[in-house]
């Protein structure tokens, strides 16, 4: 460290972020030379609360691990239940479920493409797709009632039938959305301003993101071809065509490339959706106990590869979930993306993982004990704590270690 | 009321700026609060703007329930916005803790650590319910002689 380097905090409140959560950036001079991720701000402790409640209680909650990706978690989770329980769901809940998916990854890249261009200062660009993103809203709206969390799911099936009504209107919007859609492509491809500006900025090389593991768009656009709808078919995937969108330009351009492509892909799985929907049934009857097993899910979210793993214990409770978000996976690339770059690319190489940290902040992990942080829980204290907690409301194991000598208690 | 504070209370009634702040929500709540920023909602025509700094802000909007560790920012946040400041809690979470009432990492809603002008409830609260919140806050402003000063974050007792 020498008299040009300095530290910048920011976060936990800060314009360019917009969710709490910390960034300590070294610097030298106006490059990053280093970057320290604090998490847990978000951290509500999710995973313990989901082993306190019922299965049917925990898919409301494990809905609201993030509001803007709401079904990836809530489909992944339910599919994990589904397979200890050997549930043979009716294909139409899949497909159902399947547009729901495609439908929220439409909400969900347009709300990125807006926060993009808001990051680099193009306003009307943010404007512009949250106003083509409410059509989706609208969509989201009439199919489950709800405009985020839309607890479509239930364990067995689905809670909500589309009519026939329903598939004109849909029809109609998705044919708005693609022709808008189209324009965000030609603005991405032709627009020198925004080539400019994101080519070549938040480098990330394909040896790179399999080393680190990244993973959905952010891995697509270093060329690596991985989507778990493709290689690891869930719901109704299988029975729908579809191209898995890659980019060769290993930076943020690239990222948004394949960002509006993947869109276009999304109205194309949607149309077939609809085309082929199956009678029948929308849901089986589910036991409300789960016999004893585990599971693991893989569900491709809108951000990238989300993965559940359930473990059931005969009870009507879990006996522990798990689940790794999409983010948590990203986030060690852009402290790889950000080193040696400029301070002001910081805000959209970061919004180009798509970050959603209150997916992420299930673990309260301390990179960075420095000032002002001196109410972080550390993991003893949180272990204490969560020990202390249960013998209030009964649980005490004291008794159990005394009995088996468990060393260390 | 004097001519004074009459300018006062209407200047501040049609130009509210925000500061948004998320204490631990699951984001489905910040969406819907920008979604009434951008053009389909547009709540910028009552004078609404956001503003990236707490020091420049009159209105303070929470999504979320309070978790252990943002708790000290939000207050800090709140200390720094310049008087009078007013709070409005987005959504079922910010209310009341929601859901998350039980986890051991949460404290409960807003009004667990600051005090809190209006409650708009609502998993998420709708644009439409957000819009509806802030007209009520505006209008509650309109009827008092001048708006009342709140009460400090030193004078609420803070739990935990």
């Amino acid at each position: 460290m020498d008299r040009y380097d300095f530290k910048i905090p920011i976060g936990p409140q800060h314009p360019a972020l917009k969710e709490p959560e910390s960034f300590l950036l070294t610097m030298h001079g106006e490059k990053i030379s280093s970057m320290t991720v604090r998490l847990g701000y978000n951290h509500r402790g999710i995973e313990k609360a989901c082993e306190l409640q019922t299965y049917i209680q925990d898919m409301y909650l494990i809905e609201r691990v993030c509001g803007i990706c709401s079904h990836s978690h809530a489909t992944c989770f339910i599919q994990a239940v589904e397979e200890i329980a050997g549930l043979q769901v009716p294909k139409r809940a899949l497909y159902i479920r399947t547009l729901v998916a495609e439908l929220e990854r439409v909400h969900s890249h347009l709300l990125w493409l807006g926060v993009a261009g808001h990051e680099i200062g193009f306003d009307t660009l943010l404007m512009y797709s949250w106003r083509d993103r409410e059509v989706v809203m609208d969509i989201l709206a009439m199919l489950t009632g709800n405009r985020v969390n839309y607890s479509v799911n239930t364990i067995g099936g689905v809670r909500r039938d589309i009519t026939a009504e329903h598939i004109p209107q849909i029809l109609k919007a998705i044919d708005t959305l693609e022709e808008r859609t189209k324009y965000y492509i030609q603005i991405a491809t032709e627009e020198t301003t925004i080539i400019k500006r994101l080519s070549g900025v938040g480098m990330l090389s394909y040896d790179d993101g399999v080393h680190l593991g990244a993973v959905g768009p952010t891995a697509r656009a270093s060329g690596i071809d991985r989507d778990v709808r493709r290689d690891d078919p869930y719901a109704s995937y299988e029975d729908v065509k579809f191209a898995v969108i890659t980019d060769k330009h290993c930076d943020v351009y690239g990222r948004a490339v394949v960002r509006v492509l993947e869109l276009m892909e999304s109205y194309k799985i949607i149309r077939q959706i609809l085309a082929n929907l199956p009678d029948g049934p929308i849901a089986v009857k589910a036991p409300r106990k789960i016999p004893a097993g585990e599971a693991l899910s893989r569900y491709e979210a809108p951000r990238g590869e989300d993965v559940h793993y359930v473990k059931a214990n005969g009870t009507d409770k879990p006996e522990r979930v798990k689940v790794r978000a999409p983010t948590l996976a990203n986030v060690q690339v852009v402290a790889h993306m950000l080193k040696d770059r400029y301070l002001a690319d910081m805000p959209i190489v970061i919004a180009a993982i798509d970050p959603c940290f209150s997916c992420t902040d299930r673990l309260i992990s301390v990179t960075d004990a420095g000032k002002g942080t001196k109410n972080t829980m550390t993991w003893p204290q949180l272990h204490s704590y969560s020990i202390e907690w249960h013998r209030k409301s009964g649980i005490d194991f004291s008794e159990l270690n005394k009995k088996f000598k468990v060393p260390g208690n | 009321m004097t001519l004074m504070s009459k300018i006062v209370n209407w200047a501040r009634i049609k130009s509210p700026w925000i500061i948004h702040f998320n204490t631990g929500a699951c984001n489905a709540c910040d969406i819907e609060i920008i979604a009434s920023l951008t053009p389909t909602y547009d709540i910028e025509r009552f004078g609404i703007l956001l503003k990236g700094t707490p020091r420049h802000a009159d209105v303070l909007v929470c999504s979320g329930p309070v978790t252990r560790q943002i708790k000290d920012r939000l207050i800090r946040i709140y200390e720094q916005m310049a008087e009078p400041k007013f709070v409005v809690a987005v959504g079922t979470c910010a209310c009341s803790g929601g859901v998350f009432r039980k986890c051991y990492n949460v404290g409960g809603g807003i009004d667990s650590a600051i005090p809190v002008s209006v409650y708009i409830p609502g998993c998420p609260a709708s644009p439409k319910a957000i819009i509806d919140g802030v007209v009520k806050l505006l209008t509650s402003l309109e009827e008092k002689e001048a708006a009342a000063p709140p009460k400090t974050a030193e004078a609420v007792e803070i739990k935990g």
